[in-house]
C-alpha cells in the first residue's frame, strides 16, 4: 500500500468514476444552502425539470443578508428580504431543511454545520461560499463552490473534480502570551502569498496543532483561502471527537462506534509525501495586524507601514501603492499608531466562542474608546446563547460594543452593517479588499483579543502591552 | 451554452495583481437573483470612482473588448459566480492571466468564458499588445493567442474542459445522461459500508 495523505484519503473514498481526462467524478455527501449563491442554482434546476437527488443530504440558512438587529421587524431592505424569501421557498419546494432567521440554532454555515454535527470527519462538504474550507478542521473534505457546481449538486450529488497537489504547513512551537491562531494564518499568508496556495489541499501539521482548540483549528481552516487554497485540513483526533459528540446530526451509539473507526484511519500515512512543505515556528510570532487590501498585506503590530520604493518587483510595487492610496497610510507610519473609528467582532472566521471570551478578556474593567463604534456579531444563534450564559453579552456591552444577532454582517457587508466611506475598521473577520467591509472602507484584519485592544485603544493597538499593565494593576 | 471556438476582438488591459472577486463584483448586488443582466455592476467602484482616468472598459476601444488581459491571481476570494455572469454579460469571452483564483477558474467554464493562463513572459507580451489597442485572436481549437505582429502564443487547457467548451457542452446534462447509474452503485456501497454517514436533521 502505497502512503496516502488525510486527502488523499477522503477524495479516493468518494470517487464515483475516474473520466479519461484525468478528473474525476466525486460524491458530495453534504451541501451547505445559503441565501446568495443559491437562487440562480434552484431556477437552473427548475428550468431543467430536476428535482433534488437527495434532500437530507443539504441545510438551508439564510446569513449573508439578514439584519443583526430588530429581528422581530419584517427585514427593513425589500431586496434582502426578497432573497431570504426566495431561499424560504426554493428550501420548501425541494423539500430540504431550512433554518429560519429566529430560530436558535441559526447562523452562519460554517458556524453552525460543525455545531449541528453536520460537518463529520471523512466526509466531502461543500457549499457556494469561499470559506468553506472552514469545515477541514474536522479533517472533512470540504471546498466552496460556484452557484452552477451548487446546482450540479442538488441535481446529481455529485461534482467533476480534478485532484489538487499536497501541501503541508507544519506549525511548530507554542504561541507567546497575546499570539492566537489567526496571527498564525496572517503570518503563513504573509509568507507565502495570496496565491501561494493555489493548486494545492493544505494540511496542517505540527506540535503546535494537537494544542488548538476547534475553534482555533476552524480559524486556521478559514483563512486557507486567503492563500489560494480551495481546501484546508486537519486530520481528526480526540479533541475532534470529544467536540463531536452528542451533535444533534453526528451519529450516536453503534452509529459512532462506526464511525469513530474510520476516522481513526483517516490521519496522513507517517510515509506519505507531499508535493510542498512549508513550516512556521509560531512561537517566533507577534500579534498581527493588516495594511492593505489583501490578507498578504500584514506585519507584526510593532512593524511600520512598508515603502513601496523598497519593493523590488514592479507588479507587487504597484500594487503596494494602489493599496496605500486606498488605506490613506503613508510608508514609514507605525502601525500601533493608526487611529481607528470602528471595530467589527464576528465572521465565520471568528465568530465562535473561544473568539468571544478572548475578545471580552481583554475588555473586562475597561471602555472602547470614544472615537469607535463598536459592534460583536456572534457566529450563532448558540454562540450568542452560550456567550450570555456565561455573562459576555455583559462585558461587552459594559465596555460599549453594541451585542447583535447572528450573522455575516460586515464581514461582507450586504447587510446595514457597514463602513461608510473613509472609516477605518479592526475586524476579525477574512477579507481587507477594497470595498469588502462597504464602498472605500479601510479594514484591519486582526485576532478578536488584537480588535478588543483596538477598541479601547481608539488605534491599533499591541494587545500584550495592555494585558502587562492590566497584571501590574 | 454558446459554443466557443474563436475570437477576435481589442483586449482591454488590466495590468494589476490580486484582482478580487469583490472588486469584479461588489457584494452589495449580490442581492439580485438572476444570472442575467449583471454587466451593469461590473468593477462597479472602479468605473464610478469619478477621480483619474476612466476605468480602461469604459474607455473605446476596450468598452467592446471580448478579452481582458489581467495581472496574476486574477478573480481570488469570493466564491460569487456573479463575477463571471457579470463578464460574460459585458461581453468579454476570454481573460488572460499569469494565475487566477481556483473557484473563479471553475466558474469560468460553466458559463462559456474562457480563462487563459501564460507564463510571465508570454502574458506580458500580450498585454503590450493590448495596450496598442489592436486586435488580438484566441483560437480554442489550436490553443494558440494570435498577437498583432503575427506571433503565436501557445496555452495549455485541461482536455476535458476545452472539448465541452468547444462543444458548448454542459455539464449537469452530461452526468444525469451518463453517469447516474454509476451515482446509484456508488450510493448503495456507500450505504453498506458507511451508514452513519446519511445526514440526519433530528
Amino acid at each position: 500500500m502505497p502512503a496516502l495523505t488525510l486527502y488523499d484519503k477522503i477524495w479516493s473514498d468518494h470517487v464515483v468514476k475516474p473520466y479519461s481526462d484525468g478528473a474525476a467524478l466525486l460524491y458530495i455527501d453534504r451541501h451547505l444552502v445559503q441565501e446568495v449563491s443559491s437562487p440562480q442554482a434552484f431556477a437552473g434546476l427548475d428550468a431543467r425539470g430536476v428535482k433534488t437527488r437527495r434532500p437530507e443530504a443539504h441545510l438551508a440558512v439564510a446569513d449573508h443578508a439578514v439584519p443583526t438587529k430588530d429581528r422581530d421587524r419584517p427585514l427593513p431592505d425589500s431586496l434582502a428580504a426578497r432573497q431570504v424569501r426566495r431561499l424560504v421557498e426554493n428550501a420548501r419546494d425541494h423539500a430540504i431543511a431550512y433554518i429560519p432567521m429566529r430560530d436558535a440554532r441559526h447562523g452562519i454555515v460554517h458556524v453552525i454545520g460543525p455545531e449541528l454535527g453536520f460537518t463529520l470527519p471523512g466526509a466531502t462538504i461543500v457549499c457556494g461560499d469561499s470559506h468553506t474550507c472552514t469545515h477541514g478542521a474536522f479533517g472533512a473534505l470540504a471546498f466552496g463552490i460556484g452557484s452552477s457546481e451548487c446546482e450540479c449538486v442538488l441535481a446529481t450529488q455529485t461534482l467533476k473534480q480534478r485532484k489538487q497537489k499536497r501541501m503541508r504547513v507544519l506549525l511548530e512551537g507554542q504561541p507567546a502570551a497575546g499570539v492566537g491562531v489567526k496571527d498564525m494564518i496572517l503570518a503563513l499568508i504573509a509568507r507565502i502569498g495570496v496565491s501561494g496556495g493555489v493548486g494545492y489541499a493544505i494540511e496542517y501539521a505540527g506540535g503546535a496543532i494537537a494544542n488548538l482548540s476547534m475553534e482555533a483549528r476552524m480559524t486556521l481552516c478559514n483563512m486557507s483561502i486567503e492563500a489560494g487554497s480551495r481546501v484546508g485540513l486537519v486530520a481528526p483526533d480526540e479533541t475532534t471527537f470529544a467536540w463531536l459528540a452528542g451533535r444533534p446530526m453526528a451519529p450516536a451509539g453503534a452509529d459512532w462506534e462506526a464511525a469513530m473507526a474510520y476516522w481513526k484511519t483517516l490521519p496522513t500515512d507517517p510515509d506519505a509525501v507531499f508535493d510542498r512543505e512549508v513550516s512556521l515556528n509560531v512561537g517566533a510570532l507577534a500579534p498581527r495586524v493588516t495594511w492593505g487590501t489583501t490578507p498578504e498585506d500584514n506585519l507584526p503590530i510593532d512593524g511600520v507601514v512598508p515603502d513601496p520604493d523598497r519593493e523590488p518587483d514592479p507588479d507587487r510595487r504597484a500594487r503596494m501603492q494602489r493599496s496605500l492610496r486606498y488605506m490613506g497610510l503613508k510608508p514609514g507610519a507605525r502601525l500601533n499608531e493608526v487611529p481607528i473609528d470602528r471595530v467589527f467582532i464576528g465572521s465565520c472566521t471568528n465568530g465562535r466562542l473561544e473568539d468571544l471570551r478572548q475578545a471580552a478578556a481583554i475588555l473586562v474593567g475597561r471602555r472602547v474608546a470614544p472615537n469607535v463604534a463598536a459592534i460583536v456579531v456572534p457566529g450563532s444563534a448558540t454562540v450568542r446563547l452560550q456567550a450570555e450564559a456565561e455573562g459576555l453579552d455583559r462585558v461587552f456591552r459594559a465596555a460599549g460594543f453594541e451585542w447583535r444577532d447572528s450573522g455575516c454582517s460586515m464581514c461582507v457587508a450586504m447587510n446595514d452593517d457597514r463602513l461608510q466611506s473613509g472609516e477605518r475598521c479592526a475586524s476579525t473577520s477574512n477579507r481587507n479588499f477594497e470595498g469588502r467591509q462597504g464602498p472605500n472602507g479601510r479594514t484591519h484584519l486582526m485576532s478578536p483579543a488584537m480588535a478588543a485592544a483596538a477598541a479601547i485603544s481608539g488605534k491599533l493597538a499591541d494587545v500584550r502591552a495592555l494585558e502587562s499593565r492590566r497584571s501590574m494593576a | 451554452m454558446t459554443p466557443f471556438t474563436r475570437v477576435v476582438s481589442v483586449a482591454a488591459p488590466l495590468p494589476e495583481t490580486d484582482i478580487d472577486t469583490d472588486i469584479i463584483f461588489p457584494a452589495r448586488f449580490l442581492l439580485l437573483l438572476d444570472r442575467r443582466g449583471l454587466g451593469a455592476h461590473l468593477f462597479h467602484e472602479r468605473r464610478r470612482d469619478g477621480v483619474g482616468a476612466r476605468f480602461v472598459l469604459d474607455r473605446p476601444p476596450f468598452d467592446r473588448a471580448q478579452i481582458l488581459v489581467a495581472g496574476r491571481n486574477f478573480g481570488c476570494g469570493s466564491s460569487r459566480e456573479h463575477a463571471v455572469w457579470a463578464l460574460a454579460d459585458f461581453g468579454v469571452r476570454v481573460v488572460v492571466a499569469p494565475s487566477f483564483g481556483e473557484i473563479f477558474y471553475a466558474n469560468c467554464f460553466r458559463n462559456g468564458v474562457l480563462p487563459v493562463r501564460l507564463e510571465a513572459a508570454p502574458h506580458g507580451r500580450i498585454m503590450t499588445a493590448a495596450e496598442t489597442g489592436a486586435p488580438i485572436e484566441i483560437d480554442l481549437g489550436s490553443q494558440t493567442v494570435r498577437l498583432p505582429d503575427g506571433e503565436d502564443i501557445p496555452f495549455e487547457i485541461e482536455p476535458g474542459r476545452r472539448r465541452d467548451l468547444m462543444l458548448g457542452r454542459d455539464e449537469i446534462d452530461a452526468i444525469l445522461a451518463d453517469d447516474i447509474g454509476d451515482i446509484r452503485d456508488y450510493e448503495s456501497r456507500r450505504r453498506a459500508t458507511r451508514a452513519w454517514l446519511d445526514p440526519r436533521l433530528k
